[in-house]
């Protein structure tokens, strides 16, 4: 089936089976920052936006994208650095494979949240599994991350 | 010192966090074929026949192998130095399939569909035996796991396939009976762990092309490139020259990645067929099919004068290795030899253990190896002589612990501790837990009561006498340096704590240092990533090669300067001889003009002894009296690692470490049909934590300093899994009575506890 929809802003077109996962899909149009770490819709590596709310690319059909917004990590970059930097300064992206599925999470999160607190951030970011963290470093970058930008704000308004 | 102790960044740190394609996966080609394998639907079965005409006639697909095809020399799949401990009890595809899950066929495809539907046109005709499922019955059962004849043990370790034995072995010093018989307390309990699985979030998988020379590529997600070499030689059996095996960034290792899981079959696929081939394993593989922790069901008696001196311990440990021997020997090991020797008055002990051959999944090696088992169990045991004693169990624990200077029992790898500050880790350990005022409960008044647990902890720094680390440093014609590894950073950043080492050692800045690894054709011989050993072993041979190539540099140095070696001092920048200079640029030039002494150094390093890191952690669960419902609402862990290197990244890792062992302590659990098949195939059955399951997890650290290590370094990485098992199962007997000693510690299990304590009966969990 030819499909084609919004990808980090550009158009694109493409063909896919009717049981094609966005996931692999995605993939294959060179967006490897998209991750598979299961296959039951429980680690959420392969998180990205789809018209601005997450989902997980592993349980939608490519063809569901079809006139979509789809955004993945390579399509925020500047935003994945700012944010990132936070991250790598806890020493918390350890082996990274979670990173860009965890990150663009955290983009969802920050666009229905400006302040979450702790708990929140918790249950906001609860089916982003990682191994290596403890999730406890993941948590104090984004606090971390929120005072920066709450302080950046008030400049701002200053 | 600039760099080391410091919080420094990853230096791959922001491409992982932009999500660069830097893994395995991302970077295999594009033509590459996809290579799957059938899987065994029974436990302990016979190939009668197997039709792969059909399949093979898939378009699409490139080639089916079976049992028929494959070479017929044994071998193991264990990263280990050789001659490995573990028994070469494999083949590539074998017609006696020996867990559900073993591997039947082959199959590579230009496309997933394809080799699907070859997978299903595979028919075959199995004569199904019963299995031995039962680790009590595994020793001298009539089922063997491994009749074979071609099964080979290269070292004596007890091992016998005649008896399902894949090791076996006794030691003891003093006289235990008499010592039991002596003792005022006394107990004798039995502890159980699970095979549980590593699960980090990058699953086995590699890609295998050959290059213009014929030679089979392995790029492999592994932290034992050059084990990985060896083991593809002898499964193939070609000359392991004919191998070449890069390591990318790796997605998480856990020791999972210890053993060359899933390379086999890509590497055959590309051997025979010239094509290039990639294997991804799914999560029900990696689940299924891989390299778990042993499961281990141990024995503890200890016994404690009035005043509360261990004075003698007996352990038996008998351990699961499953289907296939990896890491089975050496692992059991640990659960002695790192549990034992926590309590330093003890004047006899004795250390049993049985390795069995059963028909379930293979394990292999996990974080703590073994010594997360033993501690679950000596750490278990020895509160419940406290409780027996009506002694506080921090008291009991303040009396015995290992000192600096003193002895470690039964620790042949280091008789007596070179360095330790366990005593200030557990009073700071103390502090932060005020365990004074809540052990051992407080009743929140709401159905939910507070208990409070703690555990020692130790592990080693590499394998004493075995490990090899090595570090290749030169200098390039810029002034900048090239630091070529072995080891295997797994997201655990050792590339960055190398080039911290390296700056410091060479006087320059870390972005003035390449790191580069890991690449079998090109990096220095690294045993590779596992048993606690990089930072401490790899970590003195780059001090070591740096060192060298300094003294190169001087010499050159000396040379521009009509001087000797001996009168030259080297900054980093300049080399100067009174009043004369030459900068670092000008020599790196010089190396490259008309020049007859290499700039570059090669440094191999291996410690005799194996300088245990030191632990305390301290768990607070909640409870809730009616379900049984338990929560960890605050862990306190205080670590002494000798100096960390990257403070960041050592309180990282202790981080992680304490979830996973939460994890195995509470939720993670393994449970087999009747017919032998996991139940625990996903992740919606195998219940790792997420971010809700843990409370406030707090780290500290108290460091020593060990003379052996580089700046005063030991380990941290498997340290860290150790203590959450103990320390829990401890709380939850403080906070209602109940005594869990078969993991994990489920509601269930304290809800039926409390019952029972309240019907009067002695509430024991196994």
């Amino acid at each position: 089936m030819n499909i084609s929809f919004w990808l980090n802003g550009v158009c694109i077109r493409g063909e896919a089976e009717p049981d094609t996962l966005l996931l692999d899909f995605l993939r294959e149009k060179g967006c490897y920052s998209v991750k598979r770490g299961c296959e039951t819709a429980n680690c959420g590596l392969c998180t990205v936006l789809m018209d601005g709310k997450p989902v997980l690319s592993c349980s939608v059909l490519a063809v569901r994208a079809e006139g979509r917004r789809i955004i993945t990590l390579e399509g925020m970059q500047k935003e994945a650095e700012e944010f990132g930097s936070f991250l790598a300064d806890e020493g918390a992206e350890q082996c990274g494979f979670c990173n860009p599925g965890f990150i663009m999470n955290v983009f969802a999160m920050l666009n229905e949240m400006d302040e979450p607190t702790e708990e929140q951030i918790r249950e906001y970011l609860a089916g982003n599994l990682c191994r290596c963290s403890g999730f406890v470093g993941q948590t104090r970058s984004i606090l971390k991350f929120l005072q920066y930008k709450k302080a950046q704000k008030e400049a701002g308004q200053v | 010192m600039k760099y080391v102790n410091q919080p420094i960044r990853k230096s791959d740190a922001m491409a992982l966090v932009t999500g660069k394609p830097v893994y395995t996966d991302d970077l295999a080609p594009k033509d590459c074929l996809i290579v799957k394998i059938l899987r065994s639907p029974h436990a302990n079965a016979w190939i009668e026949d197997i039709k792969t005409g059909t399949a093979a006639s898939v378009g699409g697909v490139a080639c089916v192998f079976t049992y028929k095809d494959v070479p017929q020399k044994r071998f193991t799949l264990a990263g280990q130095t050789y001659p490995e401990l573990s028994p070469y009890d494999r083949l590539i595809l074998d017609r006696h399939l020996r867990f559900v899950g073993d591997a039947v066929a082959i199959v590579a495809g230009e496309t997933e569909a394809a080799v699907d539907k070859a997978l299903k046109r595979i028919k075959v005709k199995y004569r199904v035996e019963e299995p031995v499922l039962d680790i009590h019955k595994a020793k001298d059962n009539e089922i063997l796991v491994h009749p074979e004849d071609n099964w080979i043990a290269n070292v004596p370790v007890g091992a016998d396939n005649h008896r399902n034995l894949c090791a076996s072995h006794s030691e003891e010093h003093g006289d235990v009976e008499k010592l039991l018989s002596e003792c005022k307390y006394t107990v004798d309990h039995v502890y159980h762990t699970k095979a549980n699985q590593q699960a980090m979030m990058e699953t086995f998988r590699s890609y295998c092309f050959k290059d213009h020379f014929g030679r089979l590529n392995v790029v492999s997600s592994t932290q034992i490139p050059f084990h990985v070499r060896r083991i593809l030689g002898n499964a193939l059996d070609i000359p392991s020259s004919r191998i070449r095996v890069i390591k990318p960034r790796i997605g998480g290792g856990f020791g999972a990645k210890q053993t060359a899981v899933s390379d086999v079959y890509p590497a055959f696929v590309t051997w025979k067929t010239g094509r290039p081939s990639k294997l991804v394993y799914s999560r029900y593989e990696s689940q299924i099919c891989s390299s778990p922790r042993h499961e281990m069901e141990i024995r503890v008696r200890a016994g404690a004068d009035e005043n509360g001196i261990v004075r003698v311990l007996d352990m038996y440990s008998l351990s699961n290795t499953g289907a296939y021997g990896e890491h089975g020997p050496t692992t059991v090991g640990l659960s002695g030899h790192k549990s034992i020797p926590l309590y330093r008055h003890l004047e006899a002990y004795r250390f049993t253990y049985d390795v069995v051959y059963t028909n379930v999944q293979a394990a292999g090696a996990y974080r703590g190896y073994g010594a997360t088992q033993g501690i679950f169990a000596v750490e278990s045991a020895v509160d419940e002589l406290a409780a027996k004693m009506g002694m506080d169990p921090v008291k009991i624990r303040e009396l015995n612990l290992p000192l600096e200077g003193g002895p470690l029992p039964g620790y042949p790898d280091s008789p007596y501790a070179t360095s330790c500050a366990i005593d200030q880790c557990m009073a700071r350990a103390k502090e932060m837990m005020n365990w004074d005022a809540k052990y051992p409960c407080r009743d929140m008044g709401n159905g939910k009561v507070r208990g409070v647990g703690a555990s020692l902890a130790m592990q080693g720094s590499s394998i004493a006498g075995v490990d090899v680390g090595g570090a290749d440093l030169k200098l390039n014609e810029d002034g900048s340096y090239t630091l070529g590894l072995g080891c295997t950073d797994m997201g655990t950043g050792c590339d960055t704590i190398m080039a911290q080492i390296a700056a410091d050692c060479l006087e320059t800045q870390m972005d003035n240092i390449v790191v580069f690894g890991v690449d079998t054709d090109i990096s220095p011989y690294d045993s590779g990533s596992y048993a606690s050993a990089t930072t401490y072993t790899t970590g003195m041979a780059v001090v070591q090669a740096c060192e060298a190539l300094r003294q190169k540099i001087c010499a050159l140095g000396a040379k521009m300067l009509d001087t000797e070696p001996e009168k030259v001092d080297f900054d980093g920048t300049y080399v100067s001889s009174e009043d004369r200079r030459v900068s670092l640029k000008e020599i790196a030039i010089k190396g490259t003009c008309g020049n007859n002494q290499e700039l570059q150094v090669t440094r191999t390093h291996s410690s005799p002894i194996s300088p245990p890191p030191f632990m305390v952690g301290m768990a607070e669960v909640e409870i809730d009296k009616e379900t049984g419902s338990v929560k960890v609402i605050d862990y306190v862990a205080v670590v002494d690692c000798g100096t960390p290197i990257n403070p960041n990244l050592a309180r990282v890792q202790t981080e992680g470490g304490i979830v996973q062992g939460i994890g195995m302590a509470l939720s993670e659990d393994i449970q087999y049909s009747d017919k032998g098949a996991i139940r625990n195939n996903s992740f919606m059955q195998y219940k790792i934590p997420t971010r809700m399951d843990i409370g406030d997890i707090r780290v500290d650290f108290r460091c020593s300093y060990e003379q052996s290590g580089p700046f005063g370094a030991k380990s941290v990485g498997e340290l860290v899994i150790d203590t959450p098992c103990p320390a829990i199962a401890n709380a939850v007997y403080n906070a209602v009575g109940v005594r869990v000693r078969k993991l994990p510690i489920t509601p269930e299990k304290i809800a039926m506890g409390i019952l029972e304590k309240e019907a009067g009966e002695v509430p024991e969990r196994n």
